[in-house]
């Protein structure tokens, strides 16, 4: 399970995620993170259960946590199979069928966006 | 053995012909053998599904009372071409909105009016006595439209170069997202289904001849805009009727940082008259190649990093300097089937019948680059030659005076061998003045990783520079890296100054 962790380093600098590692013992798989002076926002991965009880952790630690059931949003409607995704995603969330069809390996994404940008016909998009 | 067009009209009226798809026909001849495949095929169906820019359509409105002759039109707030006459007009695919800018543009204008929505027509005129209106607006679906033309300048690309990108930063291109380093390889075409590929020496290819249009009936107008078929890059002028059009063949798009472009599904139907055809139709991927250039190189000649055949670009990887690169496909191979299994379709139930070209192409043309009576301004032309460089060991306080006394805010370091290293700003000498540490060589403040420009470089590119890596100055080097001016945003104001922007 991915989860989108968001935080505010105005007070004290807190080692978050170390924090909710050593707290919980949940090892968590960081995916993808912007952390700067002010601010930071991480991607996680945690074993589906012990989602809740990492979520709760860093929510207690002032962290703002959201659960993410989906990776990137798909409109098959708009999707004329191209493929202009496939090399851009450091993912390899994107491959081809037997058809030549365009096929999504949802599970592996990171919602770092790369794709949305790609996207010749505005068919990817973040989930908000 | 050869048949004649006649007895294959025959044949498809009867709803006897025997048709194959391009990507059928290399199978059937390597198991037939290419004198019982001629006796067995008919016609062979190409088809191609990309991203194909030189394209648009002319409408017209009819006339509104009171009349008016429009002279300026836009079309959901993009502008339309205001140059035919009272109630015509020329809407080009990659015009882009007023309001929405890259996100809307004349591809999607066009894709609108086929899917049946509608679009809100604007016009002005200055009013004359037998035209007195002066603006118009209204609500127009395609069924409003006298006429609603499709005329498509440069279609069917025989094939397309393929795309990479050995800068250090992503570019944004027609070739979509080129990632830094060689990261990724893009490309276009549709390979051994396109149309050209399977009729190389034009023989069956020219003007007159029906063709698959955006799903529906069209035809090709004669050789498109920059043929270039002697190296291998022929393409097609086509029209064909919007009204028959359907959304599934025609979509407008977007390319992040470049432009709304659209892609347009075309597909040809081609006469297996004699053994020629048999062979040209037999193509395989494995044998149409094209270069990967490298985009990192803003110039019209562009170098080729390798060749490459679409049936490795197919493979999803290339390799690249011993590195396996992957690839992105920009035009859709399954559309591409799809064009021409209906087009097959369409032959096989006699919807439509085939002709010869009733004017050729020229098979050996070769496209000429633009005769430019003035040459772009260079670099060499506006640089500061008076530049005052600073050695790396040299103490900080030498290069703040260097640069109060040279009155400039970049100094570029050189290392005893005069070579370009580094450059400091006087921002980098403020921030090692107000907070004094270890540093007092310049450089231990210097920043290595210098933009530079050179003499003959277009100073179009230089700008370019500036503006990619938000810096206001260039330092200019030789070919031996030895600093022979500087260009800084101050130099560009004597672009505007009139000398080149007559």
């Amino acid at each position: 399970m991915k989860l989108l962790v968001t935080f505010s380093r105005g007070k004290g600098r807190k080692p978050i995620i170390a924090q909710a590692v050593r707290d919980t013992g949940v090892l968590i798989n960081v995916e993808r993170a912007v952390i700067d002076s002010s601010e930071g926002e991480a991607l996680i991965e945690v074993p589906d259960d012990q989602c809740r009880l990492v979520s709760d952790t860093m929510s207690t630690l002032g962290a703002h946590v959201r659960i993410l059931d989906h990776g990137v949003s798909y409109d098959e409607s708009e999707c004329v199979d191209c493929g202009a995704c496939i090399s851009v995603c450091p993912r390899e969330v994107f491959s081809f069928d037997a058809d030549w069809k365009l096929h999504l390996d949802e599970g592996r994404c990171i919602l770092c966006g790369k794709c949305v940008d790609a996207c010749p016909h505005r068919a990817l998009s973040l989930p908000l | 053995m050869h048949k004649t067009i006649g007895q294959i009209n025959d044949r498809i009226r009867d709803g006897s012909a025997r048709v194959v798809t391009a990507e059928e026909m290399p199978a059937i001849v390597a198991e037939l053998g290419e004198e019982k495949a001629l006796k067995e095929v008919d016609v062979v169906t190409t088809g191609t599904f990309g991203a194909m820019c030189s394209s648009g359509a002319f409408l017209n409105f009819g006339h509104a009372e009171p009349p008016i002759r429009m002279e300026r039109i836009w079309l959901n707030n993009v502008e339309a071409y205001g140059g035919l006459a009272a109630v015509d007009t020329y809407i080009g695919a990659t015009q882009e909105s007023d309001t929405q800018g890259k996100e809307y543009g004349g591809a999607h204008v066009i894709e609108d009016l086929i899917s049946g929505k509608t679009v809100e027509l604007r016009a002005s005129s200055r009013g004359t006595d037998c035209y007195p209106r002066r603006t118009l607006t209204t609500e127009l679906a395609l069924e409003n439209l006298n006429q609603a033309v499709m005329c498509n300048p440069r279609n069917a690309y025989q094939r397309y170069n393929a795309a990479t990108n050995t800068t250090d930063r992503v570019l944004n291109t027609y070739m979509g997202t080129l990632l830094p380093g060689n990261g990724n390889i893009t490309y276009s075409g549709a390979g051994l289904l396109n149309p050209l590929s399977n009729d190389p020496k034009l023989r069956l290819i020219g003007s007159g001849v029906p063709i698959f249009l955006c799903g529906g009936p069209g035809i090709v107008v004669g050789e498109g805009t920059q043929h270039s078929p002697a190296g291998g890059f022929g393409t097609l002028m086509v029209t064909g009727d919007l009204k028959q059009m359907s959304q599934e063949y025609l979509r407008a798009a977007t390319m992040t940082g470049y432009g709304v472009t659209m892609y347009v599904g075309l597909g040809i139907p081609l006469p297996v008259l004699d053994l020629d055809v048999v062979r040209a139709t037999a193509v395989r991927d494995e044998d149409i190649s094209v270069d990967i250039m490298d985009y990192g190189v803003p110039s019209r000649n562009r170098p080729s990093l390798r060749k490459v055949t679409y049936a490795e670009l197919r493979s999803g990887a290339v390799e690249l300097n011993g590195e396996e690169i992957r690839t992105s496909s920009l035009s859709s191979f399954r559309r591409a089937r799809q064009v021409a299994a209906e087009l097959k379709q369409w032959v096989e139930s006699g919807k439509m019948t085939l002709a010869l070209p009733t004017r050729p192409i020229d098979p050996a043309k070769q496209n000429r680059p633009m005769h430019q009576t003035k040459s772009s301004p260079k670099v060499l032309e506006i640089m500061d030659k008076k530049v005052v460089s600073v050695g790396e060991d040299e103490e900080i306080t030498t290069a703040a005076k260097k640069l109060l006394k040279g009155e400039t805010n970049h100094l570029p370091v050189i290392n005893s061998g005069k070579v370009l290293v580094g450059i400091v700003t006087t921002f980098d000498i403020s921030k090692a003045v107000a907070n004094p540490g270890k540093a007092h060589l310049v450089r231990d403040i210097m920043k290595t990783k210098v933009i530079t420009t050179t003499p003959d470089e277009a100073v179009d590119i230089a700008i370019q520079k500036l503006e990619k890596n938000n810096i206001s100055a260039l330092p200019v080097i030789d070919e031996k890296s030895h600093v022979v001016g500087i260009l800084t945003a101050m130099n560009l104001g004597k672009l505007v100054g009139g000398r080149w922007l007559k």
